[in-house]
C-alpha cells in the first residue's frame, strides 16, 4: 500500500476523524490520500490556527488533536501552537512534509530541521527514514501523546517517502523500553499521605490542569465532600470544582484571589495535584509556609521537587490515585479553617466606566446566560482574567485558554476547534483587540466549517496588559496603544457574520441574548475603557 | 559543586545526542564530559555524562533525562564501585635529549609511545581523570603541543549489570 493511503489507514485506526491543516508541495500525496478518506480536513488560515485548533479540539473532546502543514515555513509556523500545547500538556499528534529524504541537509526549497527546531517544546518527534516504519511510528506517536503527561508528538515525513509502497499492517502492541508512565500511586505512599491528611488543621489541596488531563474530576468532586478538605486552584485548574462548591476557595497566583493565596499561605499540608507550582500560580515558592507540609502529587515525576521540595512525592495519574484515596481518607473537622478562608474574601463592587462597558460585568452576564454544557476560550491579556475571575463553572461547562505559554491569539482558533469537536455546544471565544488581531484571519476557518461560536471582543485600543504593567511600574507607557484600530465589526460583517458594537450597559443582556439564541455565528464587541484594570 | 558520573542506555538512533546535550544546555546543567559509543546490542548506545551538579541539579538532570524518550536507564557510577577510564593522546615536544627522559615517564605511567617524530613524540595514556592528569603535569616541562581527551567513561565493578 502506498505509503500516503497508509497514513489515513493508521488516523481510521486511531479513531481520528478530523485533521487541521494546511496543505503545500511537501504533503501533496497525504492530501490526495485524504480527498478521497472519511477524515475530515479543515483548512485553516495559518498553520499555527492548525494546532492551536486541534488544541482546543483536544481539551473538549478528550481525543488526541491532530495536525498536518507541509515543511519549512509550514513547518515552523506550527512552533508557537506546538510549544503552547506543550506547556499545557495537550495530546497532539503533528505531521508535518519534509524534502526528500536524498535532499535533506542541502538547505533545498522550503527544507528546515523541524524535529531539532521543536525540540526543547515537545514530548517527542521522529523523522521518518524507512517507510515500513511508519505505522509503529504512528502507533508510539499516538500512544506516547495521550499516556503519562500528555504532550504534542511530531513525525516529520519526507516527500519520496509518503509515494512509497510497503506492506501494511498496523501494530496492536507497542513497547517502548525508554518510556514507561507511572499510572498507579504507590500504595505506601498513598496511605502516607492520607494519614498527613488527617493530622493536619488547615490542609488545603491545589487543583491544577492535571486533574482536567486526567479526567478525574468526578473523583476530586467526592474526594473533597468526603475529606472536607477545601481547594484552590491554578489557572490551568479552572473546571476541576464548580465555583459554587462551598470548598471551592477559588484561584491562585499573581492574577488570582486574595484569599486563595492567603489559604496556600496559612495551609499547615497543602495538596497539589497536577499542578507544577509554576511561578505565576505561587509567585515564587516562598509564598508557602515554610513550615507546611507539601503533599505533590503528579504523572511527571519531574516536576514533583522542581520548584518546591515536597513532604510526600507522590508519581502517578490523579484519577488513579484519587479513586485508592477516597475509601482511606476519613471526613475532617475543618469548618474554621474554611470560615477563616472564607473571612478573607474581599469583594470589589464592579461598575461601568462613563461611556465605557465594564468588561467583568459583561462576562457575569454572560455567565448568567450561558447554558451548563458551553466551551468558553478565553485569549491571553486582560481579556483571560476577566473572563477566568468572572465566569462560573457550573454543569459541563469547560474553560480553555494558554496557560503556560501565554500565546496571543489562542482563543479563536481554538474555540473553532472545540466547535468542531462538539457541534450540539455553545462556544464563545472571547478576546481583546490585540488578539483578535493576530488571529481574525481564523473567521475565515469558522464560516468555511459552519460552526457557529459567539465571539466576544473586548476593546481597550490597546494591549491592556501591557500598557496596566508599564503604569503601575515606574515605565512609561509605550508600544501599547492601538490607536489605528479598524472596525472591527465591520470585518465580522464581511465574512458574513453577525455583528454588533456595544457601547452602552443596557444593550449587553439584549446583545447576549440575541447572539446566543441566534444559532449563528455573531460578533459582539464591547468598548472598554483602557483604564479598566486586570483584576 | 561536586562531579557525578552518569552512565546512560539510550536507543541508538539519529537525534539522540542531539536531544541529550540540549536539554543539558537548555536546561543550564554543566557537561564535564560526554563519551558515547554503541554497547552489547547494537540497537543501544551508552552514555558516559560527567556532570558537575549540586543534590539538587543531580536529581533533575536524572529526572529530566529520563523524561526522553529515547533514554531507556541512567545510573550514576560512584568512584568506589565503577572502573573510571579515560583514553589521552599527548603530542610533546622531544628531541634526541629529552626524547629518553619522556620514554622513562611514560613507562612509569604505563602509558605508549605511539608516535615518534624529530621534534615531538606521542604518549597514548589510559587511566582515571587524575593519572592522566599527573601525567600531562610531568610532560609539560618538555613543552606539551596538543593533548586530546576521550572524556570520562566508566563501567561498574563486580557483576551488577545496567540493562
Amino acid at each position: 500500500m502506498k505509503l500516503s493511503d497508509v497514513f489515513v489507514r493508521c488516523l481510521v485506526e486511531e479513531n481520528i476523524d478530523v485533521i487541521f491543516g494546511y496543505p503545500g508541495a511537501a504533503v501533496l500525496a497525504i492530501y490526495e490520500s485524504l480527498r478521497t478518506s472519511s477524515i475530515h480536513h479543515v483548512l485553516v488560515r495559518q498553520e499555527q490556527a492548525a494546532v492551536h485548533s486541534a488544541s482546543g479540539y483536544a481539551r473538549t473532546t478528550g481525543k488526541v488533536g491532530v495536525c498536518i502543514a507541509t515543511s519549512g515555513p509550514g513547518a515552523t509556523n506550527l512552533i508557537t501552537g506546538i510549544a503552547t500545547a506543550y506547556m499545557d500538556s495537550i495530546p497532539m499528534v503533528i505531521f508535518t512534509g519534509q524534502v526528500k529524504s536524498s535532499l535533506i541537509g542541502r538547505d533545498v526549497f522550503q527544507e528546515v530541521d523541524i524535529t531539532g527546531a521543536t525540540e526543547p517544546f515537545i514530548k517527542h518527534s521522529y523523522l521518518i527514514k524507512k517507510a515500513q516504519d511508519f505505522p509503529r511510528i504512528v502507533k508510539e506517536a499516538f500512544y506516547i501523546a495521550q499516556t503519562g503527561r500528555p504532550g504534542p508528538v511530531l513525525i516529520d515525513i519526507p516527500m519520496d517517502i509518503q509515494d512509497e509502497q510497503i506492506d501494511y499492517i498496523y501494530p496492536k502492541e507497542i513497547n517502548i523500553r525508554g518510556y514507561k508512565p507511572t499510572v498507579e500511586g504507590h500504595m505506601g505512599q498513598i496511605k502516607r499521605v492520607v494519614k498527613l491528611l488527617e493530622r493536619s488543621k488547615k490542609p488545603l489541596i491545589c487543583v491544577g490542569g492535571g486533574v482536567m488531563l486526567s479526567h478525574a474530576e468526578e473523583e476530586l468532586r467526592e474526594f473533597v465532600a468526603k475529606s472536607n478538605i477545601p481547594a484552590v486552584h491554578t489557572l490551568m485548574g479552572i473546571g476541576g470544582l464548580p465555583t459554587s462548591s462551598s470548598y471551592n476557595m477559588g484561584m491562585i497566583g499573581s492574577h488570582g484571589f486574595n484569599h486563595a493565596n492567603w489559604a496556600l499561605k496559612n495551609a499547615d499540608t497543602i495538596l497539589f495535584m497536577g499542578a507544577r507550582i509554576a511561578d505565576r500560580a505561587v509567585a515564587n515558592a516562598g509564598i508557602l509556609n515554610d513550615n507546611a507540609n507539601i503533599i505533590h502529587i503528579d504523572i511527571d515525576p519531574a516536576e514533583i521537587g522542581k520548584i518546591t521540595s515536597a513532604t510526600i512525592p507522590l508519581v502517578g495519574d490523579i484519577g488513579s490515585i484519587l479513586r485508592e484515596m477516597l475509601p482511606l481518607i476519613k471526613p475532617m473537622e475543618t469548618a474554621t479553617w474554611q470560615e477563616e478562608i472564607v473571612a478573607k474574601v474581599k469583594q470589589k463592587e464592579e461598575v461601568h466606566a462613563n461611556g465605557y462597558i465594564n468588561p467583568k460585568l459583561v462576562v457575569r452576564k454572560l455567565s448568567e446566560m450561558l447554558g451548563e454544557e458551553a466551551i468558553i476560550a478565553a485569549d491571553v491579556g486582560q481579556n483571560q482574567f476577566w473572563t477566568v475571575r468572572h465566569m462560573e463553572m457550573k454543569g459541563n461547562r469547560k474553560l480553555i485558554c494558554s496557560g503556560g505559554f501565554g500565546t496571543m491569539g489562542y482563543s479563536l482558533p481554538s474555540a473553532i476547534g472545540a466547535a468542531i469537536g462538539n457541534k450540539e455546544k455553545q462556544v464563545v471565544s472571547i478576546l481583546g483587540d490585540g488578539s483578535f488581531q493576530m488571529s481574525f484571519f481564523e473567521l475565515g476557518t469558522l464560516i468555511q466549517e459552519g460552526v457557529a461560536p459567539v465571539i466576544i471582543l473586548f476593546n481597550n485600543s490597546g494591549l491592556g496588559m501591557v500598557r496596566e504593567l508599564q503604569r503601575r511600574t515606574e515605565l512609561k507607557e509605550h508600544g501599547v496603544g492601538l490607536k489605528c484600530n479598524p472596525d472591527f465589526a465591520a470585518i465580522a460583517r464581511a465574512y458574513g457574520i453577525a455583528a454588533k458594537t456595544i457601547t452602552s450597559p443596557v444593550e449587553i443582556e439584549g446583545a447576549i441574548q440575541e447572539a446566543l439564541e441566534s444559532h449563528q455565528p455573531y460578533f459582539l464587541e464591547f468598548i472598554v475603557s483602557d483604564k479598566e484594570s486586570t483584576l | 559543586m561536586q562531579k557525578h558520573v552518569l552512565s546512560v542506555l539510550v536507543e541508538n538512533h539519529s537525534g539522540v545526542l542531539s536531544r541529550v546535550s540540549g536539554l543539558f544546555s537548555r536546561r543550564g546543567y554543566n557537561i564535564d564530559s560526554l563519551s558515547v559509543s554503541e554497547t552489547e546490542h547494537s540497537d543501544i548506545s551508552r552514555m558516559t555524562i560527567v556532570t558537575e551538579a549540586d543534590e539538587y541539579t543531580l536529581e533533575q538532570v536524572k529526572k529530566q533525562l529520563n523524561k526522553l524518550v529515547d533514554v531507556i536507564k541512567i545510573v550514576e557510577l560512584k568512584e568506589h564501585t565503577a572502573i573510571y577510564r579515560e583514553l589521552a593522546l599527548i603530542k610533546v615536544e622531544a628531541d634526541t635529549r629529552s626524547r629518553a627522559e619522556i620514554i622513562e615517564i611514560a613507562n612509569i605511567f604505563r602509558a605508549h609511545i605511539v608516535d615518534v617524530s624529530k621534534t615531538s613524540l606521542i604518549v597514548e595514556a589510559t587511566g582515571d581523570q587524575g593519572k592522566i592528569k599527573a601525567l600531562t603535569n610531568m610532560l609539560e616541562p618538555y613543552g606539551v603541543k596538543e593533548i586530546i581527551r576521550t572524556g570520562l567513561t566508566a563501567l561498574q565493578r563486580g557483576e551488577s549489570e545496567l540493562k
